[in-house]
């Protein structure tokens, strides 16, 4: 197996997901990891990529891959592919590395398995996990034919350094598509800093009709304010009028899956459960031991959220500061 | 202008996947995936009262007619469906193939898709399509004006806003950010019907058979199995201490 | 004692009565506008396809659209719910020899039948009683089944408009003239979203009202045409699942007695249904008078409690709930059918007015056939080229000189003497069937079913807790019937939100979708009640329990596939 992993870039950085997914390709222990670094700095992140695995970094800083646009990496990753002869490529999911891979799929006529959360050798043969149907059902998924591409759900795997030595570091300068630099950036803003929206939040503290009243939501955001998240609501509260539409979880609100999600008085209703059950890790505070919500937590916190969440809320600021 | 909206339909109600092919089941009740009504309805207000066209075109069973028509009964001018017993089963690459065969023949100006089918929850077909069209895409388009022979999309990635402009003919990916799809009218269902809805097998798109369906596509589904368990999944009773305790588990985690 | 029907909804039938208001030039015209796509609508469409193409000539007359289908559902099909074994009569008939039975959408003939009288652990079989005989019916899923005459009318020519909702009845000089569709994209607080779209007026040379049970216009059009009839209408309350199994059922079950309680000051009548659906699937439904007085009351629990009994268990044994759902079946007869059922320029067909055989649990085979003699009474209004008032009676005629009419003539008596009920006693209700209704027993008054003073009991304490495998709690069984209504849409419920605790209490338990709370308590002792609409799925109980249920925005509720 001769693995390529795109590593996704932006400013002077290195994304945490696409490391992960460089670090698991890495602990596959099947033939050597190649990492492909397309952007501004592609050479001085080199060593970084391998620290977690890569012992070949393929770096482009052409001025056409200077802007976080997919399809001169396109042309990058076909170049490499080639000229490396790489027979798996895999991306950590993101706005920016789906459409790579999707493109590139196109280009090589290849299959591309996405959303997977996992990934192995079954066999000699790869095999990745994906869940379907809300996640109640989880695929093995495998490739007919190389290239074989792998799109892995944002936060599959945690980044950690494989002890990799100096990388060998490659230029690629491929010879760009006409369609592939026909986006031009004209602007761009950070995001506003009045935190993260419900569905970009890596954590979110949501509150159901256990909060008790609306005025004690303050529990919930205060909590979420410490841990940097956004604050979600269930559909009775929502109802009730405690806390806005936009903000409600489930069916018939948002789908969410960041990596924490704390349910303060929330029950677990199925309508809850099929907007978060997808989270990476779910903790939930109830004072009825017998609530549904527990069967799906990863801790379950019998006990009054007004007792747990102060103290909780103060032990996280204490921790970061 | 003319603007090419590529919709799915998709199952309804409880879903499952067939145990033997394991495929999704598409024998039941369909309905026009959610997110591309956000396609049609930005389609529809680009037409404005223009003379722009609006074709709506899907890949599937013959019921997909059905969203189709809701996309015809929204506003949309023209529908049509590559619709073959072959095309079944297609993954990514081979649906990929198809669909821009049948973009290809229409040649719009703009083809836009919705954020995510709700089925299969892809969200990556544009950029397969637009590449095999051999044109610019851009993805999570939430403003998007035209402007002579180009669009310029705002859209919203992990890091803010980018503003892009992007010459026509060009391939969109709407948010479902970008506007509140419309309800039919009634007039607008009952016109629906006389619309032009074209059926397009693989022979009349030009595409052979083999270059479709399970033998067009290079993934496939092994097996089946239950989610996993949430793994050492713990329960504990607040003796005073539960945040304590919630503070070491999130550490270990490493999640603060 | 309180009763639900001292605290009526802030309700008026006048307020759904209209003349049409938009332009002349942009209503929409029809021929034959049919509301709802369910059995009776839908036959009616079918017929009416069959008899314009046989006589192309009163095409013309018909109009560009001949016939047009509102469906508030979001397919047709979507709020179809039944048992429901059929009498193939209707079916017959309506499709003469286009069809076979075995070409409809079917799980066959009835196989066999059992009948039992359970106990908390036993279960005591009896010689099915004559009225509940099936040999010859066939077992269908009603959703189904109106799926495919649904493409049957499209064929036929009818155009289907699902996600419709009729809302207001159009009467011009004393003359229905079509309906109003209501308005969607309205917020909570009824304010329009900036994708509101207004409703239209829809208009017709004939409408015909098939709205099945609880129908909202139906109810609207037999106050303004003062068509009720000499007894008030009263209902049962049919929750039922449709599990897949490990094995399949050979037999139709039919059960009487637990988890009902026998004592009369309950007034607790009904009994359970299990059929066969094919290799792989079952139904289990529980069906409950609504004149019961227990306030703690709830047929979804029973429906749970009754699924531990050893013997149904066993049935379910390694299977899993695919689909749940519950409507209300009018239960009074022939003496609450409407006096009339026809005014100038409609005609009311099926469950709508009542259309149902209790002793025999059927209907769908009347639904059906009384929308084919409404096609035929429809039709030979138009052929005369004109629509007054009397052209229509040849609707009453044909309805008089129907099965429909001395199947329940025979059956009149037969709740005024054992109580009332799909389940009435075995050997007693033989009697009554053998003797084709002629013991007279005088005729005893109905009382509507928000008149029975409640009493409240501790029957909810011993309900089974929910263990999500055999036994559901009432959200994940509103999850199960496909409802995933839009949660911002104005509330379509009327009742009076301030009512004494055992009136709210009656309401959260009787409702299966939990859409009713009991609030917090004021100072009189009375308590609000919350009520949590987007759950609703539109079984019709809170209109027979004392407030009114009105079309939510089109599209709304259950989408059931193979209720």
């Amino acid at each position: 197996m001769s693995t390529l992993v795109f590593l996704e870039s932006h400013g002077n950085e290195l994304q945490k997901g696409s490391l992960g997914v460089l670090a698991k390709a890495a602990s596959l222990g099947d033939g050597d990891v190649a990492a492909v670094i397309a952007g501004e700095s592609a050479k001085a992140l080199a060593a970084e990529a391998g620290r977690f695995g890569a012992a070949k970094v393929w770096v482009c800083e052409d001025g056409e891959v200077a802007q976080p646009l997919p399809q001169p990496r396109v042309d990058v990753l076909a170049q490499v592919v080639e000229e490396g002869g790489y027979d798996t490529v895999l991306f950590a999911n993101s706005v920016l590395a789906a459409d790579v891979a999707s493109g590139l799929a196109a280009r090589l006529d290849a299959g591309l398995n996405w959303d997977l959360v996992d990934l192995e050798l079954k066999d000699g043969d790869l095999v990745g996990k994906r869940p379907a149907l809300q996640d109640s059902v989880y695929a093995d998924v495998g490739w007919t034919s190389t290239p074989r591409l792998a799109l892995f759900r944002a936060g599959s795997f945690d980044a950690t350094p494989t002890g990799g030595g100096e990388p060998e570091v490659a230029d690629v300068s491929p010879s760009y598509e006409a369609h592939s630099t026909a986006v031009k950036l004209v602007g761009q803003d950070a995001e506003e800093s009045s935190g993260p929206s419900i569905e970009d939040a890596d954590v979110i503290v949501a509150g159901g009709r256990g909060l008790g009243s609306p005025d004690n939501f303050t529990l919930a955001e205060e909590l979420a304010k410490v841990l940097g998240g956004a604050v979600g609501a269930t559909r009775a509260v929502v109802d009730a009028g405690w806390y806005p539409y936009s903000a409600q979880i489930g069916q018939t609100g948002k789908s969410v899956s960041p990596k924490l999600y704390v349910a303060l008085g929330i029950s677990g209703a199925i309508q809850h459960k099929v907007g978060m059950q997808s989270s990476g890790t779910i903790v939930a505070i109830n004072k009825d031991a017998n609530a549904p919500i527990f069967e799906f937590s990863d801790l379950g916190v019998v006990g009054d959220v007004h007792e747990v969440v102060p103290k909780l809320t103060e032990l996280v600021r204490a921790r970061k500061s | 202008m003319k603007i090419a909206v590529c919709v799915k339909h998709v199952p309804e109600g409880p879903s499952r996947l067939d145990s033997q092919t394991f495929r999704l089941d598409r024998s039941g009740e369909g309905a026009l995936n959610h997110f591309d009504a956000n396609a049609v309805e930005e389609a529809l207000r680009l037409k404005g009262d223009s003379d722009t066209e609006v074709v709506a075109v899907s890949l599937g069973p013959q019921r997909a007619l059905d969203s189709l028509r809701k996309a015809l009964a929204m506003g949309a001018d023209r529908a049509v469906l590559v619709s073959d017993d072959a095309a079944a089963g297609s993954d990514l690459v081979a649906t990929s193939r198809l669909l821009a065969a049948a973009l290809e023949k229409e040649n719009a100006d703009l083809v836009l898709f919705g954020q995510q089918a709700s089925d299969a929850d892809g969200a990556v077909l544009w950029a397969a399509v637009a590449e095999r069209l051999g044109r610019p895409v851009v993805s999570q388009a939430m403003e998007l004006t035209v402007d002579g022979g180009s669009v310029r999309v705002k859209r919203q990635t992990e890091f803010g806003y980018d503003t892009l402009e992007v010459p026509l003919p060009a391939v969109v990916a709407v948010s479902d950010a970008i506007n509140e799809p419309r309800y039919p009218s009634l007039k607008g269902i009952m016109g629906a019907k006389k619309k032009p809805q074209d059926v397009l097998s693989l022979a009349e798109l030009g595409v052979d058979a083999g270059e479709a369906g399970e033998s067009g596509s290079r993934t496939t589904v092994l097996a089946l199995g239950d989610p996993p368990a949430r793994a050492d999944a713990r329960k504990i009773d607040d003796d005073g201490n539960a945040a304590q305790a919630i503070v070491e588990f999130l550490a270990e985690k490493r999640l603060v | 004692m309180a009763r639900p029907s001292n605290f009526p909804p802030p309700f008026s039938a006048r307020d759904y009565v209209a003349e049409p208001t938009d332009p002349p030039d942009e209503r929409i015209e029809v021929g034959v506008l049919v509301v709802g796509a369910g059995p009776a609508g839908l036959a009616c469409a079918i017929r009416l396809g069959q008899l314009i193409g046989e006589h192309p000539e009163m095409a013309e007359r018909f109009g560009e659209v001949p016939v047009a289908v509102l469906e508030k559902g979001k397919q047709p099909g979507s709020h179809l719910l039944s048992g429901a074994v059929v009498d193939p009569r209707a079916l017959r008939r309506l499709f003469g020899d286009r069809f076979r039975m075995q070409d409809l959408p079917s799980y066959g003939p009835v196989p066999g039948e059992s009948v039992y009288v359970l106990t908390r652990r036993s279960a005591l079989p009896i010689p099915p009683p004559p009225p509940m005989r099936n040999h010859g019916n066939w077992v269908f899923s009603l959703s189904e089944l109106g799926r495919f005459l649904a493409e049957q009318a499209e064929e036929g020519g009818a155009m289907i408009l699902p996600e419709t909702a009729a809302q207001k009845l159009l009467v011009s000089h004393g003359r229905v003239v079509g309906v109003r569709t209501g308005d969607k994209g309205r917020n909570r607080e009824g304010g329009e979203l900036g994708n509101f779209e207004a409703g239209s007026d829809l208009v017709a040379k004939v409408t015909v009202l098939a709205e099945g049970t609880q129908g909202h216009l139906t109810g609207v059009a037999l106050d303004r045409f003062d068509l009720r009839g000499s007894e008030p209408q009263v209902w049962e309350l049919a929750v039922k699942e449709v599990w897949k199994v490990a094995k399949p059922l050979d037999r139709v079950i039919h059960t009487m007695g637990w988890p009902l309680r026998t004592s009369k000051r309950y007034r607790e009548f009904g009994g359970s249904f299990i059929y066969p659906m094919g290799e792989d699937m079952v139904t289990i439904g529980l069906v409950v008078g609504l004149d019961y007085r227990d306030a703690s009351l709830s047929v979804h629990d029973l429906l749970q409690e009754l699924k531990t009994h050893p013997k149904i268990r066993k049935i379910l044994a390694g299977g899993e709930r695919v689909q749940w759902g519950a409507k209300t079946i009018p239960s009074g007869g022939f003496n609450s059918l409407p006096r009339e059922l026809h005014a100038p320029g409609l005609l009311l067909c099926g469950d709508g007015v009542g259309m149902v055989n209790v002793p025999r649990l059927k209907g769908i085979h009347y639904a059906i056939e009384s929308g084919r003699l409404a096609a035929e009474a429809a039709f030979r209004a138009l052929q005369r080229g004109e629509t007054p008032a009397s052209s229509l009676s040849s609707y009453d005629d044909a309805v008089r000189d129907s099965f429909i009419w001395s199947d329940l003539h025979e059956v009149r008596n037969m709740r005024q003497v054992f109580g009332r009920g799909f389940f009435v006693g075995g050997a007693l209700a033989s009697a009554m069937t053998m003797s084709k209704g002629r013991v007279e027993l005088g005729k005893m008054e109905a009382e509507p079913d928000a008149e029975q003073p409640l009493l409240v009991t501790d029957r909810d304490k011993s309900y089974p807790a929910p263990d999500g495998k055999l036994t559901f709690d009432k959200l994940s069984s509103v999850f199960a019937s496909g409802n995933k209504t839009r949660d911002d849409q104005s509330n379509h419920i009327r009742i009076e939100r301030r009512v004494p605790r055992e009136v709210a209490q009656l309401w959260a338990h009787m409702c299966p979708a939990q859409v009713y709370e009991v609030g917090r308590e004021d100072a009189d002792g009375t308590v609000m009640v919350d009520v949590a609409p987007s759950n609703c799925v539109q079984c019709g109980a809170i209109t027979a329990k004392g407030g009114r249920l009105t079309p939510p925005e089109g599209g709304s509720g259950p989408e059931y596939t193979v209720t």
